[in-house]
C-alpha cells in the first residue's frame, strides 16, 4: 500500500462525504463551499491520473467561477435564513430509494461485466493529458468543435443577459 | 487501480446527484446536485482515458485524448449552462420572490 492507494482512498473518502454535505446542509452557501470541496477531491483524482490540464480548469473553471456564480446569485437573494420550506419527508424517502436504487443497478452491472474485471486505470504514468498533446489534438482533430462551442458561449452570454435584463 | 473502483466511485457521486435532485425543494441546491452528476461523469471519462489500450491494434500513443477533449467540451457546455440557468433563477426569483421549484410548477404566471 503506496502513497499513491493511500491518496486515492483519502480523495475518495473526501469527495463522498462532501458530496453527502452537499445534500445535508441546510444552509445553501455551506452545500456550496462542500461542492467546492467536491471539486478539489475529484481534481486531485485527475491528478492522480496524470489528467494535469483537466485538474487545472476543473479548477479554474469549476472550483474559481462556476461557484463563485452560485455563491454570488446565493448572496443576491439572501437566502440564508431560508431553509426547506416544505418539510415532506415522503418525497425524500422516495428520492433516497430511488437513488439507492439507481444505484445498486449500475454498481451490479459493472461488477458482473467480465470484460472490465481485470482492468486497470494507471495511475502517475503517460503522457496523454499534458497540455502539449491535448492542445495538439484540439486544434486539429477538434478545431471545428471548438470553434463551434465559441459560438455557444457567444449564445449562452446574450441570452444570459437578455434574460437577467429588467424590462 | 482497478477500473471498477472508479466506476464504483463516480455511480455514487452520480446518484447522490440524483438522490439530491429528487430530494431537495430548493432549485439552486438542484442545479448543484446537476453539476455533480457532470464532475461524476467527467471523473469516469478520465479514469477510462487511462486504461490500457492493448485490444486496439492501431492504438497509438495518444489514445485516450480524445476522451479528456470530451471532458474538456463538457466543462465548456457546463459553464454556458451554468450562465443562462442562474439568469433564468434570478429572473424567476424577481417575479416570484422564491426558488421552491414547488411554486415553480408552472410556467406561465
Amino acid at each position: 500500500m503506496d502513497i499513491i492507494h493511500i491518496l486515492f482512498w483519502c480523495l475518495s473518502a473526501l469527495a463522498l462525504f462532501a458530496a453527502i454535505m452537499v445534500l445535508v446542509s441546510k444552509n445553501p452557501v455551506h452545500s456550496v463551499l462542500w461542492l467546492i470541496v467536491v471539486f478539489f477531491a475529484i481534481s486531485g483524482h485527475y491528478i492522480l491520473l496524470n489528467a494535469q490540464f483537466l485538474a487545472i480548469v476543473n479548477l479554474i473553471v469549476y472550483a474559481g467561477a462556476i461557484m463563485v456564480l452560485f455563491l454570488f446569485v446565493i448572496m443576491l437573494m439572501n437566502l440564508n435564513a431560508e431553509a426547506d420550506p416544505q418539510k415532506n419527508s415522503w418525497m425524500k424517502i422516495i428520492g433516497v430509494v430511488t437513488g439507492g436504487l439507481l444505484l445498486t443497478m449500475l454498481v451490479s452491472a459493472a461488477r458482473s461485466s467480465s470484460d472490465i474485471a481485470s482492468k486497470t486505470a494507471t495511475l502517475k504514468v503517460g503522457d496523454i493529458g499534458l497540455i502539449q498533446n491535448l492542445g495538439k489534438t484540439l486544434f486539429t482533430d477538434y478545431a471545428v468543435p471548438f470553434e463551434i462551442s465559441s459560438v455557444l458561449f457567444l449564445s449562452a452570454m446574450v441570452g444570459a443577459v437578455v434574460i437577467g435584463k429588467k424590462d | 487501480m482497478p477500473i471498477q473502483y472508479y466506476i464504483t466511485l463516480a455511480s455514487i457521486l452520480f446518484c447522490i446527484g440524483v438522490t439530491g435532485a429528487l430530494t431537495r425543494r430548493n432549485a439552486i441546491i438542484i442545479f448543484m446536485c446537476i453539476e455533480l452528476m457532470l464532475n461524476a461523469v467527467n471523473l469516469l471519462l478520465v479514469a477510462f482515458s487511462k486504461m490500457p489500450f492493448a485490444v486496439l491494434p492501431n492504438s497509438t500513443a495518444a489514445a485516450g485524448t480524445d476522451a479528456q477533449l470530451f471532458v474538456f467540451f463538457i466543462m465548456v457546455v457546463a459553464a454556458a449552462e451554468v450562465s443562462v440557468g442562474l439568469a433564468i433563477i434570478v429572473m424567476m426569483y424577481r417575479n416570484v420572490h422564491s426558488i421552491d421549484v414547488n411554486f415553480l410548477n408552472r410556467l406561465k404566471n
